[in-house]
């Protein structure tokens, strides 16, 4: 076909903060990198991540890695992977200082160290009292991490492919990874970029729910990608909510509003929450909250002319109360959901924020699939870190702050794997198979062939309304099985998705479509594997089974797109060298 | 809009897909509203507005920063009231 083939030691799908730290690795080890990335590098979303990195350097207060791995393995709810988290609680020091020598701007303490401030979850003494454990820079934490990563990147001479999608994986015939196919956008050219490493870092694919904080660019390239290529994904029925998202947009109301008094409506005008949680009403737990409001949706008291949401009413608080101890809020209201809060109620509901799940890896960075009675079998040449990956540390829910944290050190650690596995298995490259591109050239011809089609926008508002209302914080058997009948006719629907631009330089209604389709096959594996999960654990709270089963589903889950069917494979409960952390009743 | 081929118009879309939903949020809606009816000159201050870090784009349609270019501030002010 004539496909121009380009060829690296390493190949990096996506420039967010996984995806740059581990460049650097084999950058710097003089390997020939290239990293892709849909938009300009430093755009990437972990621009978004505000709260700041957790170290337990003890620069504030006493700290151990034992506590900061106690805190994660009880927010994971004993899903996490109890060696990966010790890999990534012990090098959390290590890594920040890192960062700190690289030339990222941390706030410091008088004496020159770096601050550390407290975040919910961060405790001394497994779970005794707080700590301060959160390194920052100010409230741009992710912005200053990527730029100091891009910098470092631009130093070692990494090449970067900006504006470049990646379409699909190249296996061989022994399933090992071979390279990726490409779509330059600025020429509408597919290339084939041939590796002798791939590493997929292409962050969360939040779009596939209507109400997310993600930005547009989150579409789960990489896991449609996987998925397309017999790669199981891992754990997809957990995704992490925040209460009050602007409803219709995504932007976030913080909780301090409720904390200031403000209270939560249904269409009947009631203060709903007073009878689900009678006590703390609109300040019970954040997840006792998003249930609470997605109740009232369920049963038909949702407002507005979808009945889709419900109100955040803090008027009866007066305007001064609002400009003095709120600010911001009256301006993302009135920006984001058209109402001035002095006046009117803010339309609000559980909003997606973090994907938990992701391309099965190991603490190396190494994806790993079940193989011949082996439930972990490395994979050749395809490496995965950051969100698009599950190691897996977030386990059922994820800890604030672990985030960036994940990105750096498994970033740095499937870099180091990547050298290690290019120097010393990789002599040359594998040769490619015949029909390298022949996946991703037929699907970019269905699109520009595609008549009587389903317009792109019209499939992803279905999918993101089936997904939000049958596998949002609220799950119960009747309503899930619901969803794993709606949303595969929507993916019948992404079958025959059409484009009217048929353009090959910049066609960005091109990329749309490629996104949805990638879309689409995360959002199935989504509901069909909450909907086999009988239990509720950490993110997946199912009203059929309300407490945790460790007997029977202490494990992890693992989608597989060729025929839509699940296996499941243990949890690790062996850290790699404390003792192991017995299951608890999560309290708090 | 002269000055401006229409693969260079594509280019500028894609690059008001940002790393923040916020940013996202508002540049769709201009996007939709303002942008084709833009002149040559307001083209190329939006242009400029583009080339902006994602953090220090937000605090300026968030009325947090001014931006010195009155004609860049020309754009601004349409995004702080879209």
């Amino acid at each position: 076909m004539g496909v121009p083939v380009r060829r690296f030691d390493a190949v990096i799908v996506g420039g967010g903060g996984a995806g740059l730290r581990a460049a650097l690795q084999l950058s710097e080890s003089g390997l020939k990198t290239a990293v892709l990335s849909k938009v300009f590098p430093t755009r990437s979303h972990t621009v978004a991540a505000q709260g700041g990195i957790s170290a337990s350097l003890g620069n504030v207060q006493e700290d151990r890695w034992e506590w900061h791995m106690f805190d994660t393995v009880k927010g994971s709810d004993w899903l996490g992977d109890q060696d990966a988290i010790e890999f990534m609680c012990r090098k959390a020091p290590e890594a920040v200082i890192e960062l700190e020598h690289f030339g990222m701007p941390f706030d410091r303490l008088e004496n020159g160290k770096i601050y550390q401030r407290p975040f919910g979850g961060h405790t001394q003494h497994n779970g005794q009292t707080p700590v301060q454990r959160a390194c920052a820079a100010a409230d741009r934490t992710g912005h200053a991490m990527l730029h100091t990563l891009y910098q470092r990147n631009v130093r070692a001479n990494t090449q970067f492919f900006v504006e470049w999608m990646a379409l699909d994986l190249i296996r061989d015939a022994d399933g090992d990874v071979v390279g990726v196919t490409a779509l330059e956008m600025e020429t509408g050219e597919v290339f084939i970029l041939h590796a002798k490493a791939v590493l997929f870092a292409t962050g969360g694919a939040g779009r596939i729910y209507a109400a997310s904080t993600n930005a547009f660019i989150n579409t789960g390239d990489g896991l449609g990608m996987c998925v397309r290529a017999g790669i199981p994904l891992e754990d997809m029925e957990f995704w992490q909510f925040h209460p009050t998202g602007v409803a219709g947009a995504g932007v976030l109301i913080t909780e301090g509003v409720r904390g200031e008094g403000g209270i939560l409506l249904n269409s009947n005008g009631e203060r709903f929450m007073e009878r689900y949680a009678p006590n703390l009403k609109d300040l019970a737990p954040r997840d006792f909250v998003s249930r609470s409001m997605e109740l009232e949706v369920l049963e038909g008291r949702g407002c507005g002319p979808n009945k889709d949401h419900v109100l955040l009413k803090l008027d009866h608080l007066g305007p001064d109360i609002i400009k003095q101890r709120l600010p911001g809020i009256r301006e993302i209201a009135i920006k984001f959901a058209g109402v001035d809060p002095i006046k009117e109620p803010i339309p609000v509901i559980p909003t997606c924020h973090y994907m938990m799940g992701g391309i099965p890896t190991n603490y190396r960075g190494e994806v790993v699939t079940p193989k011949d009675g082996n439930h972990e079998s490395r994979v050749n040449g395809f490496f995965a870190a950051g969100e698009c990956a599950c190691a897996s540390v977030h386990g059922a829910n994820r800890l604030g702050t672990n985030s960036l944290l994940d990105l750096v050190v498994f970033g740095k650690s499937a870099g180091d794997s990547m050298v290690e596995y290019i120097k010393n298995e990789m002599p040359t490259w594998k040769d490619l198979p015949a029909d390298a591109a022949d996946r991703s050239l037929a699907r970019i011809a269905r699109l520009d062939n595609q008549k009587n089609g389903e317009e792109v926008t019209d499939v992803r508002t279905a999918m993101q309304r089936t997904v939000q209302s049958r596998a949002g914080v609220f799950r119960n058997s009747a309503n899930l099985a619901l969803g794993v009948t709606e949303i595969k006719e929507v993916a019948e629907r992404a079958k025959v998705m059409q484009i009217k631009d048929k353009s090959k330089v910049f066609n960005t209604a091109r990329v749309e479509a490629l996104e949805m389709e990638n879309l689409i096959e995360i959002a199935v594996a989504t509901m069909i594997s909450a909907e086999a999960r009988q239990e509720s654990r950490g993110a997946h709270a199912h009203d059929d089974f309300p407490t945790r089963n460790d007997e029977v589903w202490m494990k992890h889950t693992l989608y597989y797109g060729e025929n839509r069917s699940l296996t499941y494979k243990p949890v690790h409960t062996k850290p790699l060298s404390v003792d192991y952390i017995p299951p608890k009743e999560r309290t708090f | 809009m002269t000055d401006f081929d229409p693969v260079e118009l594509k280019r500028i879309r894609w690059h008001s897909r940002r790393g923040l939903l916020e940013l996202d949020l508002v540049l769709e809606r201009f996007l939709a509203q303002r942008f084709d009816s833009l002149s040559p000159a307001e083209m190329s201050a939006y242009k400029a507005l583009l080339e902006l870090p994602d953090n220090d784009f937000l605090d300026v349609v968030n009325a947090k920063m001014d931006l010195d270019d009155p004609e860049v501030m020309q754009i601004v002010e349409i995004l702080r009231a879209i």
